[in-house]
């Protein structure tokens, strides 16, 4: 934790409500999410006991499994969900636009837009990863020899959110995002990360309602109960109340038992159980839409729309390989897919540290005090010429800061150049503590008095022997330096999956035939 | 991490006279014959801090060259490829070795006064070469290229697996040299969904090795030279509890003194204490600090001031002259940059240089891996904390803080570590299919804490 997060909370603890931890929005809001909000069944691992989706906050569709044991029931409502998912992402695959060639790359289609979705907290995220698991390796009717075919729609679903699940995992990536992720992105509470998690009680340090501060609003959200022992503010999911299970929940099941057995009253039991299970959905579905409306408020990072390219990208490739028919994802990645995506990862995590920085005064007040950037007052430059035959401009430019740059002389640094497309490379040439107190030769006063601070800069000015206009800051310009690269890229390539060197085990082999689906267990016919 | 690893020789610990010399000798002959004879495409030797690691490499480096082999080194950072080649050049002056590196940044001038040292960003320039040394960075953009017959990868153990995925295709056979107990590989982002893998990315380069070739010949070096008596024992217990390494000196034969007298204050007495014993404590009152505890930052910058101004001399064995300890004899090592920073700013202000050029060497436990002292003084890592995270806890970190020193380490901590210990047990998940790494951060922590409890000077700055 930085140390202006630290502060950050001690503030909104003095104060009594979040504050503001970025002054813009970091990640893309699309204009239509989908929103999905998720309950399990207690003791069944992954069973799903409902679900509000939409992507109308007025009209969310409801899906309930009345009886959460049957697998009948509970193929019923994955495919009840893909009916609702796959349309939308449908609907995104087919507006395409045309990217222009590059040296790298042909003319290539790229889908429009992708659809976002928004989950109410990273568990939500884990559960839609073991939904997808648990489903693109069924067989469906279509498949003769499938012992308990599953509709058609689910192994697609499957693929599709093991794709979006997997894509969460990259940093900055706004395909399917966790509302307490976004919310403690932009807000910094007075509780801790663990409690952050809790998306009522984030909430509720955020925007507390009228007459409460944040932390009484935050316990009333986790612990309040109604007169009936139920939660005010139910779990966001997939975990449920456990009191709501067994109070409410468990007589409702049974009696839905009862009526199926019985052969009647079975809709009016349903409807019972649809009642409950939504009236512990529908508070955790305001939450995150009222998240949505406070993230709105914030303007849109500068580099954000580059990074949604990047899951434009991402969706437009898992679309390619869906119409291509190739097989669904591994169980597990290979030697290379797993260096590939670590890889890609670490460069999109850099990546995103460093937009971050350059988009939000905030985020780079938290680079700066780590040492990792400079801000100051140019108070000279000086002229200077490379050797060589064609002398090129390298200007010196000093400037005084209150920042202590944790650099030595001889490191590169960087400076956003306003509309120039790269950032202005420089060579750091001394750090000296700034004349304080007289006669007083302290390092120790560089924190109090700051340093002055010289660079080379060796680029960004064109290519004539004078540089090109405004690509050297004047004397009086505020200017900011960064030791992070402003576009940071990959490394190179990795070997072929069939060059797989034997350190790492040789080339797959046999596991390079496409996973068999997953074998029929006892668990299956319970 | 290594608790497989069989012993060379008869196990040093039951021997009645233990020749260190003729041990070290024993397994170097061992380690050279696998590498130039064995059949197998990888050796793996697990080297202790100070076991001559890198005399190991450059011995087996000549030796393959002798052979007529082609060899490609491989480093982790380009400070240990110019300390490699340097070392090389200067033992074989005649040998034709080639620097490959990156175009951004050129090597060392020191390697200038070799003749037959070739440079070059390219790697066709100098396939004629015997050996090849560059980082596993610049080694990972060699494509299309006939395969070396032999490597020899150094820091294997701080090297990722997926260093090693993307180099591995351009040898046959290798030679894996590290020391399994300092920092492991880290990665900025979770891997957890490929732990337990064999080939998990994030991961040693030798534990995916050892996984996928689990018959490969392992070897260790037996012997520390650079700990001296009284710290091998401790280090090895606390780190290497299944691989016990020994001294190569006797109790006794190294020695730190002072041509000044202590005037009684904390610095001074945990200095005299160090040069006692080779371990010193100094102890300040229990309070949670912020990261960069002046304090505590003070303190460490007044113990190597005071090591400075005392005049300090060492002796390297029972028959060698006083050598005086200088400021680039002795290090400071830390957990955080930040504290780096903050030390390097209250040494300035005490007038002690810093920095590379003959000053005090102030960094962190990740920089100073690899790097030898006389002297060390350490702020603990834990030391202030509310808290004892992983990052704190690692079990490496402490090693590579507790083995940089040839006679002395000084530890300046708060008070109340062991405390903290007791309430932060380690919590991490068990991840199915990961070898469980012996010992654990905590543990090792407490094994570091119970012995420099002997040897605590209490002060109240």
């Amino acid at each position: 934790m930085s140390v202006l997060h630290t502060l950050a909370r001690a503030e909104a603890v003095a104060a009594g409500r979040a504050v503001p931890a970025a002054t813009v929005l970091h990640r893309r809001l699309s204009a239509r999410p989908l929103v999905l909000v998720l309950l399990t069944t207690a003791g069944e691992a992954g069973a799903p006991l409902g679900a509000l989706a939409g992507t109308d906050r007025d009209a969310p569709e409801l899906l309930v499994v009345p009886q959460p044991l049957d697998r009948d029931l509970r193929f019923g409502f994955f495919a009840g969900l893909a009916g609702i998912v796959l349309p939308l992402l449908d609907a995104c695959a087919e507006r395409t636009e045309t990217e222009p060639a590059t040296r790298n790359r042909e003319e290539t289609e790229l889908c429009a837009d992708a659809l976002q979705i928004v989950v109410p907290n990273a568990a939500t995220v884990d559960y839609l990863r073991l939904v997808g698991r648990s489903t693109r390796f069924l067989r469906t009717a279509e498949d003769p020899d499938a012992p308990y075919p599953v509709p058609a729609p689910l192994p697609l679903l499957g693929r599709w959110l093991t794709h979006y699940a997997e894509r969460a995992r990259t940093p900055g990536s706004s395909l399917l995002v966790a509302m307490t992720d976004l919310l403690s992105r932009h807000w910094t509470t007075g509780q801790s990360a663990l409690e952050d998690q809790h998306l009522g009680s984030l909430l509720g340090w955020i925007d507390p309602p009228p007459g409460l501060d944040g932390a009484a609003a935050a316990a009333r959200a986790e612990t309040g109960r109604t007169p009936d022992g139920l939660l005010v503010s139910p779990p966001a999911g997939p975990a449920t109340d456990p009191r709501f299970d067994n109070r409410v929940l468990a007589p409702a099941l049974t009696r839905y038992d009862a009526a199926r057995a019985a052969g009647s009253g079975v809709a009016a039991a349903e409807a019972a159980v649809r009642r409950l299970v939504a009236s512990q959905l529908r508070p955790v579905w305001d939450d995150v839409w009222h998240g949505l409306d406070l993230l709105r408020a914030l303007p849109e990072g500068a580099h954000v729309e580059e990074r949604w390219k990047r899951d434009r990208w991402s969706f437009t490739g898992h679309r390619d390989r869906v119409v291509a028919g190739e097989p669904p994802q591994p169980r597990r990645d290979d030697a290379i897919a797993a260096a590939q995506k670590l890889a890609g990862r670490e460069t999109a995590q850099a990546r995103l540290a460093a937009q971050e920085a350059l988009d939000d005064p905030l985020a780079l007040a938290a680079r700066r005090l780590a040492g990792e950037a400079f801000t100051g007052v140019v108070r000279d430059v000086e002229m200077a010429f490379s050797d060589g035959r064609r002398p090129m401009p390298r200007p010196l430019v000093t400037l005084d800061t209150g920042d202590l740059p944790q650099a030595e002389p001889g490191a590169r640094v960087y400076r956003a150049v306003p509309e120039a497309r790269s950032a202005q490379p420089a060579d750091l040439v001394s750090v000296e503590a700034a004349p304080g107190a007289p006669g007083v030769p302290d390092a120790a006063d560089a924190a109090v008095n700051g340093c002055r601070i010289t660079v080379r800069l060796t680029g960004g000015m064109g290519n004539g022997k004078a540089p090109r206009e405004g690509s050297v800051p004047a004397p009086g310009d505020r200017v900011t330096f960064t030791l992070f690269e402003h576009d940071p890229r990959g490394g190179p390539a990795l070997p072929d999956q069939e060059a797989t060197p034997w350190t790492h085990g040789g080339p797959p082999g046999a596991l390079a035939v496409p996973d068999a689906p997953d074998p029929v267990t006892a668990e299956d016919h319970l | 991490m290594t608790s497989r690893t069989t012993p060379v020789g008869p196990p040093p610990a039951g021997a009645a006279v233990f020749d260190p010399a003729a041990e070290a000798a024993r397994a170097t002959a061992a380690i050279l014959d696998s590498t130039l004879h064995g059949t197998a495409r990888g050796v793996v030797v697990d080297s202790p801090p100070g076991a001559g690691k890198s005399t190991l490499v450059v011995r087996a480096a000549r030796e393959l060259a002798a052979a007529g082999e082609s060899l490609m080194i491989v480093a982790q950072t380009n400070a240990q490829v110019d300390d490699l080649a340097d070392r090389l050049a200067t033992a074989d002056p005649e040998l034709p070795i080639g620097r490959l590196h990156g175009t951004d940044s050129p090597p060392d001038p020191v390697l200038d006064r070799h003749p037959a040292l070739a440079k070059s960003s390219a790697v066709a320039d100098l396939r004629d070469r015997a050996v090849v040394l560059a980082t596993a960075a610049k080694w990972a953009y060699v494509k299309d290229t006939e395969p070396w017959r032999h490597a020899i990868v150094d820091e294997a153990y701080q090297m990722r697996s997926d260093a090693l995925l993307q180099v591995a295709g351009l040898f046959e056979r290798a030679l894996f040299v590290g020391d399994p107990g300092q920092l492991d590989p880290f990665s900025i982002v979770g891997a957890e969904q490929w732990a337990g893998l064999a080939y998990d990315p994030s991961a040693s380069a030798v534990v995916t090795l050892l996984a996928h070739n689990p018959g490969l010949p392992q070897h260790r070096l037996p012997v520390s030279w650079r700990l001296p008596a009284s710290a091998a024992p401790l280090v090895s217990r606390a780190f290497y509890p299944y691989t016990p390494f020994r001294s190569g000196t006797a109790p006794g034969e190294r020695r730190l003194s002072f041509g000044v007298a202590g005037d009684g204050a904390g610095p001074d007495r945990v200095l005299d204490e160090a040069a006692e014993s080779g371990w010193g404590l100094l102890e300040l009152p229990a309070r949670h600090t912020p990261r960069t505890d002046p304090e505590a930052v003070r303190a460490v910058a007044q113990v190597v001031r005071r090591l400075l101004d005392r005049g300090g001399v060492t002796y390297s064995g029972t028959d060698a002259g006083p050598v005086p300890l200088t400021a680039d004899r002795i290090a400071v090592g830390t957990a955080h940059r930040d504290q780096a920073a903050a030390v390097r700013g209250a040494l300035a202000a005490l007038g002690v240089p810093t920095g590379a050029a003959g000053g005090v060497a102030v960094d962190t436990a990740n920089r100073l891996q690899g790097r030898e002292f006389d002297v060390t003084v350490v702020l603990h890592p834990l030391s202030g904390r509310p808290d004892a995270t992983a990052f704190h806890l690692e079990t490496g970190r402490l090693c590579v803080l507790a083995s940089r020193h040839r006679h002395a380490c000084i530890v300046v901590c708060r008070a109340g570590v062991a405390e903290l210990l007791d309430e932060h047990p380690s919590s991490e998940p068990v991840q199915l299919g990961v070898t469980v790494k012996f010992p654990d951060g905590w543990e090792a922590n407490h094994a570091v804490l119970a012995h420099l409890a002997e040897h605590r000077v209490a002060w109240r700055p």
